[in-house]
């Protein structure tokens, strides 16, 4: 993104100003405002009914803005038929053409765009090429395995030269293998078609391991905007937090407010040492909602007691509820002394070392992991 | 045991159906055709051969009228089609959840009254005393009575009022089942709306469509009751030179042929509809 701050002079390939859409009572989007630099892939990322899906297909032209303003490469689209745009969509369920071959469905948008005849058939064999699938022209539909239906929705865009790809969760139908494996080919296939691709989905992990850039959504409005390592580390808001990556969660008070730091006490009456964030340090008594990541949780085995919280470490004794063996993902779930269930990563080598149900553990993790947000 | 029972039960299910087209399809129709294919010599003398297909290649007023049903068919399928297809498309796919089957409820109302009275309905607004004329007459747009009945133009429309709705059922179902999405993406692609309709629309639609066509064209060309009511003596429709061998001839072995033409004629037609569209039975009628 660097190289992209250079001036005015940057066009963006899709920027939106303060765009709004009303359905009935419903503000579905709320003054949202992005610029897509050009080549990148830009997820937004939101629970569903938080308005992206609206967002998009605004973008796309199929829905009209209430106000604001959308630009394509600079210019308004504003009043421009979806046809007439340059922006081309991937639809959560393909929509590809059941009743045209693999041939026909790539080559209807070249014959809408007016190319000559003697083109087209060299142009789908060569965005065929591109995404891996040279054999399959002459195929119908039914045919393909879900991957393949992927990749030839995509094809079928990108040989029209679209401006901006976009997206509209399409993994969501794949199984769980599958849609592991499209994740890193839709990321080769943006860097090799080097189109701005917006992907739309509310699956936080498609959304931080694909993107330069991801907008978190809620209620119609971006949260915030940033790259995945900054959304995950420095969420701005509590919703961020809990909405990006796997974290435990509590609602507390601050019992004492610090410069920048502050102790709180959770309902349940685990004191802890927060890092305030989101801008504002909260001050004695208010309301504050505390995230700390699992993999940040250090697990020792042994008795001890909840030690008092120094300024830089958090500490806390429990007992091991279970073990969620996942492989390298695997987790504990220890039971406080005061009965809430904390999540923490372990590694599970299958020796017999490894934690077991009813073994007494102390937990231990930094104050600056521990992001407090007023509530 | 068990087997035993399963094979009971399936010959219990099947027999009601299996009666039904022995008994009432293909028993009658082998009766038929031998009655078809004899011919009176002397009284209670027959002999067997095609004489009666023969007479009916000879005679132009009897092929004529059959290929005036079929054409005037084929003009009221097509008008069934451009009507019942806009209709279809929008209780399909414009219209919301409940008022699509209010819609769908008034489609059918036409239904719950018998064809004849439907008939008499058209003559009661149609005839030269009938409701049109009259208020004709009244706003002085014309002199003296007109008679509306007794045309092509009447029994046409008659007869696509009357099948229009077995159009649209299967035009509706078939449109329902198309994803919106596919739609947006003919859009989305670049297409303008006639190349949606041409390209998308009527493409997916294409099974509904002949399986209506089908439908419809069959229903027309056995029809009776709407063109004679409708169309009196000019109707020249098939079944009714069908029915004048049968009851007025008292001629039942050339009434026979006829019937056997008819059914052939009309095959005929619905099997190269298939061939030009390229659909096959399985995929339209069987699917709807």
């Amino acid at each position: 993104m660097a190289s992209n701050t250079g001036g005015d002079s940057v066009q963006h390939d899709l920027e939106c100003s303060g765009v709004s859409k009303r359905f009935g009572s419903v503000q579905a989007v709320d003054d949202v405002s992005l610029e897509i630099p050009r080549g990148s892939f830009f997820s937004i990322l939101g629970p569903s009914g938080c308005g992206k899906t609206t967002l998009m297909r605004m973008i796309a032209g199929f829905e009209e803005p209430d106000a604001g303003d959308i630009r394509i490469k600079g210019a308004s689209v504003l009043g421009t038929l979806p046809n007439r745009r340059n922006v081309k969509m991937v639809f959560q369920h393909l929509a590809l053409f059941p009743m045209m071959n693999v041939f026909e469905n790539i080559a209807y948008g070249l014959r809408c765009a007016g190319v000559a005849k003697a083109d087209i058939a060299p142009k789908v064999r060569a965005v065929l090429e591109r995404v891996a699938l040279p054999d399959v022209a002459e195929r119908e539909i039914h045919q393909l395995s879900g991957g393949q239906k992927q990749r030839i929705a995509i094809a079928r865009c990108m040989v029209l030269d679209p401006d901006v790809l976009l997206l509209d969760e399409p993994l969501g139908a794949l199984d769980l293998k599958l849609r592991e494996a499209m994740k890193i080919e839709l990321k080769l296939l943006q860097h090799q078609f080097d189109t701005t691709f917006v992907y739309i989905t509310h699956d936080q992990s498609e959304a931080l391991v694909m993107s330069d850039n991801v907008a978190v959504m809620n209620d119609g409005r971006f949260e915030q905007v940033g790259a995945p390592q900054t959304l995950y580390h420095e969420p701005a808001s509590a919703f961020v937090a809990g909405f990006v990556g796997d974290t435990n969660r509590w609602s507390g008070t601050v019992t004492k407010a610090g410069r920048g730091q502050v102790r709180a006490e959770t309902a349940s009456g685990l004191a802890m040492v927060c890092d305030a964030r989101g801008g504002a340090t909260p001050s004695a008594g208010d309301a504050v909602e505390i995230f700390v990541r699992p993999e940040f949780i250090n697990v020792e085995t042994g008795a001890g007691k909840s030690g008092r919280a120094s300024a830089t470490t958090n500490r806390l004794a429990g007992t091991v509820d279970s073990l969620l063996f996942n492989g390298a993902n695997s987790r504990v779930l220890v039971r406080t002394e005061a009965g809430g269930l904390i999540e923490a990563d372990v590694v599970l080598t299958g020796g017999t070392g490894d934690l077991r149900p009813g073994d007494d553990v102390r937990l231990t993790w930094s104050a600056k992991q521990t992001m407090c947000f007023a509530g | 045991m068990n087997k035993d029972i399963r094979r009971l039960t399936l010959i219990l299910l099947f027999t009601p159906f299996a009666l039904w087209i022995v008994l009432l399809i293909v028993i009658p129709h082998i009766g038929m055709f031998i009655l078809s294919m004899r011919e009176k010599v002397a009284p209670r003398v027959f002999e067997y051969g095609f004489g009666n297909y023969i007479e009916f290649a000879n005679e132009p007023i009897y092929w004529n009228t059959l290929l005036r049903t079929g054409s005037m068919s084929l003009l009221v399928t097509a008008i069934a089609l451009i009507i019942g297809f806009p209709v279809a498309y929008y209780i399909a796919k414009i219209a919301g959840n409940r008022t699509k089957g209010a819609l769908f409820l008034i489609c059918l109302i036409p239904l719950w009254v018998s064809d004849l009275i439907r008939a008499f309905g058209w003559i009661l607004l149609l005839r030269e005393t009938g409701v049109v004329s009259s208020s004709l007459q009244w706003l002085g747009l014309v002199d003296g009575p007109i008679e509306f009945l007794y045309n092509d133009v009447t029994v046409i429309m008659g007869l696509v009022y009357t099948v229009i709705l077995f159009m649209i059922v299967p035009l509706v179902s078939t449109l329902d089942g198309m994803d919106n999405a596919m739609i947006e993406a003919g859009y989305n692609l670049g297409g303008n709306g006639f190349t949606v309709l041409r390209r998308i629309i009527v493409p997916y639609a294409m099974p509904g469509i002949v399986a209506g066509c089908i439908v419809v064209f069959m229903l027309t060309a056995g029809s009776y009751l709407t063109p004679i009511l409708l169309g009196g003596k000019n109707s020249s429709w098939f079944t009714e030179q069908i029915y004048n061998q049968f009851i007025t001839r008292y001629n039942w072995e050339s009434g026979a042929a006829f019937g056997f033409l008819l059914l052939a004629f009309t095959s005929l037609v619905v099997w190269l509809g298939l061939k030009l569209s390229g659909q096959t039975l399985s995929s339209t009628v069987a699917r709807s």
